[in-house]
């Protein structure tokens, strides 16, 4: 399984850095990639007949119908206001928070590749698209690392985090000129930046993330929960583990247009915190921390256009102040839920000759 | 869940598997688990040497050993997450790390090791030992006479490939689970997080969850460090309820009181093998002295 990692790596890493293995395969890869594009446009086009609709009725200025930028922003916003949390749901609860910060710096030096190869070659892919390559590599990297030492550990989170923001920022400064001022989008995010085109490769993240977890939820969970109980149970930990870093990868990339390199992690760790507060049961938690996230997203883009501030961080804070209310209300619930404890039923004994094995020496 | 009932969903289960069942064709009773030589080790030196142990079903058998001893790194080899470096480690008859019926093994930790801020009930958490009977794995594998199934029976039998593939439980998997919890006493709690329980509540919901993957085998790790000593004899009764029903119990534990208390068998594990008997004959065999050195005691007081 190892072999057949290293060989995906490889080849991942050969289709990044080597255009002429890359051209000929454009001509095959375009032809799919159009009618995918359309149909996302179609789908996009559709938001936009809607967000019409909503304007008329409502008449907010952020979304009127002159501003197709926002209309798409609110899309991608929404779009990651469910894939974050129930992303971080999985990472929250196996002290695995700071991965995404991790994977968010691959994703930058992804951008830097994407924008050097613009300029170099003119290759004319999207730096969204090159960063959600390089930073699936880099979490399979992070994954073996830790299947190899047997642990997650900060220090080669740290590592990988540092090579990913350093690989971006000399990339970046080998082009000095044209490129540094495409890059403040990219580290802080930008609401007016949000392309048809990157719209798109959001959609496509957002259905298969989505579609993920529908699938494996089960299996993440148990991992997730009690990982030695699940592999003696029969699922590959190892392969369920990856699969999670894998989309931690894609949503971090999805959320950076919005969100920013530096606060993309915040929307995978601060709803989730906040919807474990009020939460009684895992099910309950999932769908509180979208509702949460959601919340954050949409308050934050509106502060963020009405106030002229940068979306991503104006999210945050309201993410954060969101978390600090779930906090006092967890607390209040739990005061008031310590009351009476149901008794412990009696052990089922089917004979009675059994079960009497304590208490009579 | 009456014996009646484990019966019944037993032999269902063995006739959905091609691979061996609890009680082959053949007629000889195949062991739960069959360990030959092995020898492990995570650097050059092994943790554990020339072990041979075979365990027959409806056994209660008990690993004991000082701390260091091996029993945990023991206890991976029996259940397939570690692969021995020489000899064989055979689990139903399959080669353990290859094992892939992975619901016929109900594992349960020391409880402190289940995440403590997670928001799950207890219903969550036994619902988990259903999982290894859902998704698309168990209809490659287990089910290959899916066709004549179709014939038969098509609309349970599209409704189990539905729920198999939507990862969703069926009907008859809840009911599974509920009985599962009132085997274990723990129905009133279904609804609470596992974060409010006791660590003895917190077991038994454990236990429920390997009851409810209809496990041949409970695999128990240290399971009552922290445990209060009341809700340790629960504990134990309730083992003792389940070994009876012809569950086979597997046991590592520090507490030799316990142990002679409850298992039939002990082996005594410093590495190697120091003792594999009857309880009555390890404490009457110097075997303790030998591998723990000369302090142990044996705690709780022996009634022989």
């Amino acid at each position: 399984m190892t072999a057949g990692l290293v060989a995906t790596l490889a080849a991942g890493v050969l289709a990044v850095l080597d255009p002429s293995l890359v051209l000929p395969l454009q001509g095959v890869v375009g032809a799919l990639g159009e009618t995918v594009f359309g149909v996302l446009l179609w789908v996009l086009d559709q938001w936009y007949w809607l967000m019409d609709w909503v304007y008329y009725l409502t008449g907010l200025e952020m979304i009127d119908p002159r501003y197709r930028y926002m209309q798409r922003a609110i899309l991608v916003g929404l779009c990651i206001g469910v894939m974050a949390p129930l992303i971080g749901t999985f990472l929250v609860h196996r002290q695995l928070a700071l991965i995404g910060d991790a994977l968010a710096h691959t994703g930058f030096a992804g951008v830097a590749v994407g924008l050097f190869l613009n300029a170099v070659i003119d290759l004319g892919v999207s730096p969204y698209l090159t960063a959600v390559v390089v930073a699936m590599i880099a979490a399979l990297f992070i994954e073996l690392i830790s299947e190899v030492t047997d642990a997650y550990n900060d220090v080669s989170m740290a590592i990988v985090l540092s090579t990913g923001f350093a690989l971006g920022t000399t990339l970046i400064s080998l082009n000095a000129g044209g490129l540094a001022v495409g890059v403040n989008q990219f580290l802080f995010g930008n609401l007016s930046t949000v392309s048809p085109q990157s719209a798109a490769i959001l959609l496509v993240l957002f259905v298969v993330i989505v579609g993920t977890v529908a699938l494996t939820r089960n299996q993440l969970l148990y991992v997730t929960f009690d990982e030695t109980a699940a592999a003696v149970s029969g699922i590959s930990v190892n392969w369920y583990n990856r699969v999670v870093v894998m989309l931690t990868a894609m949503v971090v990339v999805g959320a950076m247009q919005i969100m920013g390199v530096i606060l993309v992690a915040a929307m995978l760790v601060v709803p989730v915190a906040g919807a474990t507060q009020v939460s009684r049961s895992f099910s309950e938690s999932l769908v509180v921390s979208v509702v949460l996230a959601e919340l954050a997203v949409l308050l934050g883009i509106g502060v963020a256009y009405y106030g002229g501030v940068t979306a991503g961080g104006v999210i945050v804070l309201v993410a954060v102040a969101i978390y600090v209310c779930a906090v006092a209300l967890g607390k209040v619930l739990s005061a008031r839920g310590t009351g009476a404890s149901p008794d412990m039923g009696a052990i089922e004994v089917d004979s009675a000759d059994v079960g009497k094995g304590t208490g009579d020496d | 869940m009456s014996s009646q009932d484990r019966d019944t969903t037993t032999s269902d289960r063995a006739d959905d598997r091609t691979t061996s069942g609890p009680e082959p064709t053949g007629g000889q009773t195949e062991s739960v688990v069959d360990v030959a030589n092995v020898t492990f080790g995570y650097t050059a030196t092994p943790v554990v040497e020339d072990v041979s142990l075979t365990i027959d079903p409806g056994e209660y058998v008990a690993i004991v050993g000082p701390n260091g001893s091996g029993k945990s790194t023991l206890m991976q080899l029996l259940v397939g997450l570690l692969e021995p470096d020489t000899g064989t480690a055979r689990l139903f008859g399959e080669r353990a790390d290859r094992f892939d019926d992975g619901e016929r093994i109900g594992y349960v930790a020391q409880h402190a090791s289940a995440s403590k801020e997670m928001p799950i009930t207890v219903r969550e958490v036994v619902k988990m030992g259903r999982f290894p009977h859902l998704g698309i794995g168990r209809l490659t594998g287990g089910d290959r006479r899916l066709v004549d199934d179709l014939r038969e029976e098509p609309l349970e039998t599209v409704q189990r490939v539905t729920s198999a593939l939507s990862g969703r439980l069926s009907p008859g998997d809840w009911a599974i689970v509920d009985q599962a919890l009132e085997t274990v006493g723990m129905s009133a709690f279904a609804d609470r997080r596992v974060t409010q329980l006791s660590g003895g509540q917190r077991q038994r919901a454990f236990i429920a969850r390997a009851l409810a993957s209809e496990a041949d085998l409970l695999v128990l790790d240290e399971p009552t460090v922290g445990v209060d000593a009341e809700s340790v004899d629960a504990f134990y009764d309730l083992l003792a309820t389940l070994n009876a029903e012809g569950i086979t119990v597997l046991l590592i534990e520090h507490d030799l009181g316990a142990v002679v208390e409850h298992a039939d068998r002990v082996v005594c594990l410093n590495r190697e093998v120091y003792f594999d008997g009857p309880t009555g004959e390890f404490v009457e065999s110097d075997a303790l002295a030998r591998a723990f050195g000369t302090e142990a005691r044996f705690l709780s007081g022996v009634s022989e």
